[in-house]
């Protein structure tokens, strides 16, 4: 049974069937768009073949972090909600669930080609490279449509969320994302949540190993209270690594040795990928604790968003991440804009190209941050590593004391 | 037997079911499971936010 809390008071227990009628969503079909990114790797065969230039492997990049920024820029957003009423419509409307379906057969369609054309293909090794980033390309979005899938009770969609992940071999995060990201956003004790004064660079191997230590605490907690040894099949993280392991294995078998340097590079981006865009989510952001000691809970002030339709149509309306946070559950097409969320300046896909430059994210980001924060910089979650250097920048607090080098304290 | 409900999504923790692949067997009581265990559906509340269940709801 499914059991959704209705916001707003005109709610009861609608458990009729609303009649849409008067309500189109705009947006329907422009979800098939989704599919675009794991049919990539074809695209750019085609390309190739038609032209003879064999840079068009490098299509998945140029795709995701070149044209989707330039479409956000050119489209522009849309604020527009679904109403109340039509929500639960929307989400028991099974067309919107298929469409993510589908993402994840041309997935490994894809990687079998591109196995294929590693092992038989004739590309020259800056080719095959262009290739595997592509593929890391495909992957990262796939761990986007296995997020989107993780979070649903139903049993079918959870082993489809880990199957798209055991291409980048990415298997924990369906557990770290739901029981422990989610959990702990925003707060300085979430190694998914980002901090002012971090880097991209710096955040990626916290972020790595802190999920991973994480994940590996969750299940083992969980394999404690039912009586089981951590090291075994049951443990949610080492069956979804050994979907990896066969998965690779097969692969090197069926194409030979020579793809398994490919696979493991198109996984670090996949992940890497993932890992840029949980870098912009809550960069900054921070989670007030109450008088018991305990957080506040997760509002849609703890989560940056945005309503750039191109990046909103690749990423199944992940940037409407604020109502994604304070309702999980809830199926990306009936995810709302919330007015009281702090918007990035642009579509996820342009801000993941920002990130990769600290100097340029910070100049675009931190003011914006200060901004949301009324210019006191103590209430952002700051890297502790370089908390004086943040304090002196953007100063001490409400006091407006700027700390100078020197000056009496 | 009692239930609880997650303010947030509306999961129900029904004591007689318990939650067996989290360690709680049928009938383990509510008072058993520990004060940080977060929601296995949503995360977004804590078991010490869960609200009862009314009888006959």
């Amino acid at each position: 049974m499914e059991a959704h809390v209705e916001h707003g008071h005109h709610h009861h227990h609608d458990d009729v069937e609303l009649n849409p009628a008067a309500w189109s969503d705009g947006k329907r079909y422009a979800w098939l768009l989704g599919i675009l990114v794991p049919l990539a790797p074809f695209i750019a065969w085609g390309a190739v073949e038609g032209t003879g230039f064999g840079g068009f492997w490098f299509l998945g990049p140029v795709l995701v972090f070149v044209i989707f920024p330039l479409l956000d820029l050119a489209i522009g957003m849309d604020a527009t909600n679904p109403p109340d009423s039509v929500l639960k419509w929307l989400e028991q409307d099974h067309y919107y669930r298929w469409c993510t379906y589908l993402f994840i057969p041309i997935q490994y369609a894809g990687l079998i080609f591109a196995c294929w054309m590693w092992g038989d293909g004739g590309l020259s090794v800056v080719e095959s490279i262009g290739l595997a980033v592509t593929m890391g390309v495909v992957g990262g979005i796939g761990i986007n449509t296995a997020h989107e899938l993780g979070h649903k009770r139903d049993d079918l969609e959870k082993w489809l969320s880990r199957v798209a992940l055991a291409q980048t071999g990415y298997g924990h995060f369906f557990i770290e994302h739901n029981r422990g990201h989610h959990v702990r956003v925003a707060t300085p004790e979430d190694p998914a949540s980002s901090r002012l004064g971090e880097s991209f660079w710096e955040f990626l191997p916290r972020t790595v190993s802190g999920s991973l230590r994480s994940a590996w605490g969750l299940e083992a907690a969980r394999l404690d209270r039912l009586g089981k040894s951590h090291w075994t099949l049951r443990n949610d993280i080492l069956g979804a690594w050994a979907m990896t392991v066969v998965l690779f294995a097969a692969l090197a078998i069926a194409f030979g040795p020579i793809v398994l340097p490919y696979l493991v590079l198109q996984a670090v981006i996949g992940f890497s990928l993932l890992e840029v865009v949980n870098y912009l989510e809550h960069y900054g952001l921070l989670r007030e604790r109450k008088e018991d000691g305990r957080y506040q809970r997760c509002l849609p002030r703890h989560s940056w968003n945005s309503n750039n339709v191109a990046s909103n149509v690749l990423l199944y309306h992940l940037q409407r991440h604020s109502d994604h946070h304070a309702n999980p559950t809830r199926r990306y097409q009936a995810l709302r804009h919330v007015d009281e969320a702090p918007q990035l300046p642009t579509g996820y896909a342009g801000m993941i190209v920002l990130a990769w430059f600290p100097p340029v994210w910070r100049r675009v980001m931190d003011q914006r941050l200060l901004d949301h924060f009324d210019g006191d910089v103590t209430r952002a979650n700051i890297n502790p590593r370089r908390r004086q250097q943040v304090l002196a920048r953007y100063g001490g607090g409400r006091t407006g004391a700027v700390a100078t080098p020197g000056a009496p304290s | 037997m009692s239930a609880w409900r997650c303010p947030a999504c509306g999961y129900v923790y029904d004591e007689a079911e318990g939650h067996p692949r989290e360690g709680f067997p049928p009938a383990t009581p509510w008072a058993d499971v520990p004060d940080h265990w977060a929601c296995p559906d949503c995360g977004v509340r804590d078991k010490v936010d869960f609200e009862p269940v009314e009888e006959g709801s």
